[in-house]
């Protein structure tokens, strides 16, 4: 069982504060290494191989009764869903249609991630509504960017936290975890456009409005 | 042999495999995902990695010997080792895969053996290259050393 005691760096609060990610990816090399690099930005990390697991997590595979395929599972927080593109069965930009279809959980930012950096695949997912688009291998920076989505997104969604503090339970941030120090976890405005590369590749290729 | 001799011999088997090709940056990055919360992260990670490729590899052989190769299931092994070694920092054995994704899009059975060939030896090479690296690692934990920083700056 992961120990919080192994958390360094900034945190919002409680347990129940950590930043839930749903990671989707059907190899079981690629499930360990996300999950451990989200770890270290101290996420709590449910992995699934594949789409289909993902719907069922999430209370959306239609197998249930009507009642139940609407998405609320009690108790379930969900604040980013990240999902490799190649998959058998469902692909991630079928499982990314199907979220961005369900009222329960659209505004859950969902990040692609694929070992092909191919524009057209990347322009048809952020047009379906994806956050971002990671290219494989996963790195560390990459994963560090995600993480203010997952944030971000949580604090539009309520009231801001009444103190930037540290939580003043857990050890203070030390320069020796360089991991968080440079990306302040509590931070008010979501992440700046400037910081996701695909974004600026979206912003230079529009036209101006 | 003592602490220091045992890190040099290290820091020389390590920077031989990135010259050599074997591994590259994404490697290091595992590295740096361990910590002595996690200290086994790249083994366990590397194991997966040939406990997968070893059912790859298996599948791939049987798909190649079909009397009607379906080429599409060959490439979709291929695309998934190519994933893993890529993940893990194989860089021989990811560039293998490269070339080994033509070959299925040309539907070059022959070819595609060739390559099949190829990519087993590569997983074997760094299988080997991988182990030997991990073993010093132990020597020098067991010594009560501990392994130095590596960096890429060549």
């Amino acid at each position: 069982m992961d120990c919080d005691g192994v958390v360094s760096g900034v945190r919002m609060g409680e347990a129940s504060e950590e930043v839930h990610v749903l990671a989707v990816d059907d190899s079981l090399v690629d499930r360990k290494v996300i999950e451990r690099l989200l770890k270290i930005l101290a996420c709590k990390v449910t992995a699934v191989d594949s789409g289909l697991r993902a719907l069922e997590y999430l209370g959306l595979d239609q197998h249930k009764i009507p009642s139940q395929s609407n998405g609320f599972v009690e108790g379930l927080k969900v604040d980013l869903i990240i999902t490799d593109y190649c998959m058998p069965g469902m692909t991630g930009y079928d499982l990314l249609k199907k979220i961005k279809e369900s009222s329960t959980f659209r505004e859950i930012p969902v990040v692609i991630m694929s070992s092909e950096n191919i524009l057209p695949r990347i322009d048809r997912c952020l047009e379906e509504g994806a956050e971002d688009f990671i290219v494989k291998p996963v790195k560390l920076s990459d994963v560090k960017r995600l993480k203010d989505y997952g944030v971000g997104g949580r604090i539009n969604k309520r009231k801001l936290p009444d103190t930037t503090e540290p939580d003043l339970s857990s050890s203070p941030p030390s320069d020796s975890s360089s991991l968080l120090s440079s990306s302040p976890s509590i931070s008010p405005s979501p992440p700046s456009i400037i910081d996701s590369p695909i974004r600026r590749l979206k912003m230079t290729t529009a036209t101006h409005d | 042999m003592e602490v220091g001799q045992m890190q040099r011999q290290w820091i020389d088997y390590t920077r031989s495999l990135f010259i050599e090709g074997f591994l590259d940056a994404q490697f290091l990055q595992l590295e740096q995902l361990q910590d002595d919360n996690n200290p086994d992260f790249v083994v366990e990670v590397v194991s997966l990695f040939f406990q997968d490729s070893h059912k790859l590899l298996n599948d791939l052989t049987v798909a190649l010997d079909q009397k009607s190769v379906d080429f599409k299931m060959v490439d979709a092994h291929v695309h998934q080792l190519k994933g893993s070694s890529s993940s893990i920092g194989a860089q021989r054995v990811k560039n293998c895969c490269i070339a080994f994704r033509n070959l299925c899009e040309e539907q070059n059975i022959d070819g595609c053996l060739k390559c099949l060939h190829q990519v087993k030896q590569e997983c074997c090479l760094v299988k080997n290259k991988l182990e030997t690296l991990f073993r010093l690692e132990q020597q020098i934990m067991a010594a009560g050393g501990s392994i130095p920083l590596m960096e890429l700056s060549f």
